[in-house]
């Protein structure tokens, strides 16, 4: 194949039946342009060991499965091309501040776990369970304050660049907090109150110092260190009881309901029969 | 079944300069916790020191102790150290009340941070860091000359 080149790859092993910490692993791998890590990988596990294990899924950056720490950055396999880092060798390790399951797989279970925590999901009313009709009335402007931080796709890469993380392992982290921001920020939303019990605690928002290394390794550019620092200002508001309303906005119940505005006739037909 | 070994791969303090490919705004977090805890030291051996007044001891006059260029030069240090942390901490403050990071917009590949966006900040900053090192430095350099020249 021309552009081939053998490319060094330097793996994390870990096996939890027989090591007791991580080794460093060779492997040489033909490389050619165009191949991401996650190929590398596959052929590594094809040709060369087949007792290498890592998580993935959709291959194309949407699922987050394949978040892992390459050449001590943390990323997605599938959407890294290998010549755009290195022409010779790679470091390939799992991501950093989560437990070791086997090799290059993260123990993910601690982040869901924190994001479960802030309720990632729109507060409303019981009662409106009883009177499901209409939809909820939300201007772009609106949507644009959260419509960034809706692009997580939880693959862990933020949780493992914060440095506060590396060292204290109550923080919330990244993730959880720029997701509580989103929720907080949507108009339909009505559980700022309940959230900022969590994330204005001690292990909350105001443990971030804006390291920003989150905002610059995430890969759909969802920016969480600018969703923390917007939120600790809206704590700060919340405190002092100068923040503008929280309430709601409510459901538009059916034609007649809303504001009605004249429609357009429709244009006449261009091609006639 | 049971419950199989999980390895603990959490970076630690180590991580913070460590084990990684990290960004500017990552060392400066570490320089301004490094340069906190440095002046958080030297404040804590000062309250010792001046408070040797008590017991008639003073460290710090001509011919003791402390009264040496390599403190001075310390002393120069946390200076150094002083100016930096003072107006990073205050690009900080800026920062982590929302200011200076920008709006949120819809993210399109390249992406754009609000680590960029607070650049011309810590520019700023630091220019304003840096001439109160100047101011510093030619203090420590006067001072320096009378001790070495007598």
């Amino acid at each position: 194949m021309p552009n081939e080149k053998n490319v060094k790859f330097y793996i994390r092993r870990y096996d939890p039946l027989k090591d007791k910490e991580p080794y460093l692993r060779s492997y040489d791998v033909p490389v050619s342009k165009g191949m991401v890590v996650l190929d590398a990988l596959h052929y590594i596990r094809e040709n060369l060991d087949p007792s290498l294990a890592w998580r993935y899924s959709c291959r194309m950056g949407v699922c987050g499965s394949c978040g892992m720490l390459i050449n001590g950055s943390p990323t997605l396999a599938c959407n890294t091309q290998i010549f755009d880092i290195s022409e010779t060798e790679l470091t390939i390790a799992p991501l950093p501040n989560f437990r070791i399951i086997k090799d290059l797989v993260p123990e993910l279970s601690p982040m869901f776990e924190k994001h479960r925590e802030i309720l990632p999901f729109v507060v409303r009313e019981e009662s409106e369970l009883d009177d499901p009709e209409g939809e909820f009335y939300q201007t772009p402007e609106q949507l644009e304050e959260f419509l960034q931080f809706t692009f997580c796709i939880k693959c862990g890469c933020c949780m493992a660049a914060c440095p506060t993380l590396a060292t204290d392992p109550n923080y919330l982290g990244p993730q959880p907090l720029a997701q509580a921001h989103r929720y907080n920020k949507d108009t339909r939303d009505g559980g700022r109150k309940a959230r900022n019990q969590i994330t204005g605690s001690n292990d909350g928002a105001f443990k971030c110092h804006y390291a920003g290394e989150c905002s610059r390794v995430c890969p759909k550019g969802v920016d969480p260190a600018k969703a923390i620092q917007i939120m600790k200002r809206q704590l700060v508001f919340d405190f002092l009881k100068i923040s503008k309303s929280q309430k709601p906005c409510e459901k538009l119940k059916g034609p007649g309901k809303g504001e009605k505005k004249d429609i357009p006739p429709a244009p006449t037909y261009t091609v006639q029969e | 079944m049971a419950e199989l070994n999980r390895y603990d791969n959490r970076l630690g303090v180590m991580g913070w300069l460590f084990k990684g490919r990290w960004g500017f705004e990552r060392y400066l977090y570490i320089l301004h916790r490094i340069t906190g805890l440095g002046i958080l030291f030297y404040f804590l051996m000062h309250i010792v020191v001046t408070s040797l007044r008590a017991f008639d001891i003073y460290l710090w006059t001509e011919g003791e102790f402390f009264h040496h260029p390599v403190f001075r030069f310390g002393e120069f240090l946390v200076f150094a150290a002083f100016a930096f942390h003072a107006f990073n901490g205050l690009r900080l403050v800026f920062v982590e009340l929302g200011f200076a990071v920008g709006k949120p917009i819809e993210p399109v590949y390249p992406y754009k941070t609000s680590l960029t966006k607070q650049r011309p900040l810590f520019v700023i900053m630091m220019i304003f860091a840096f001439i109160l090192f100047v101011f510093g430095t030619y203090e420590f350099i006067i001072s320096m000359g009378k001790m070495i020249g007598g």
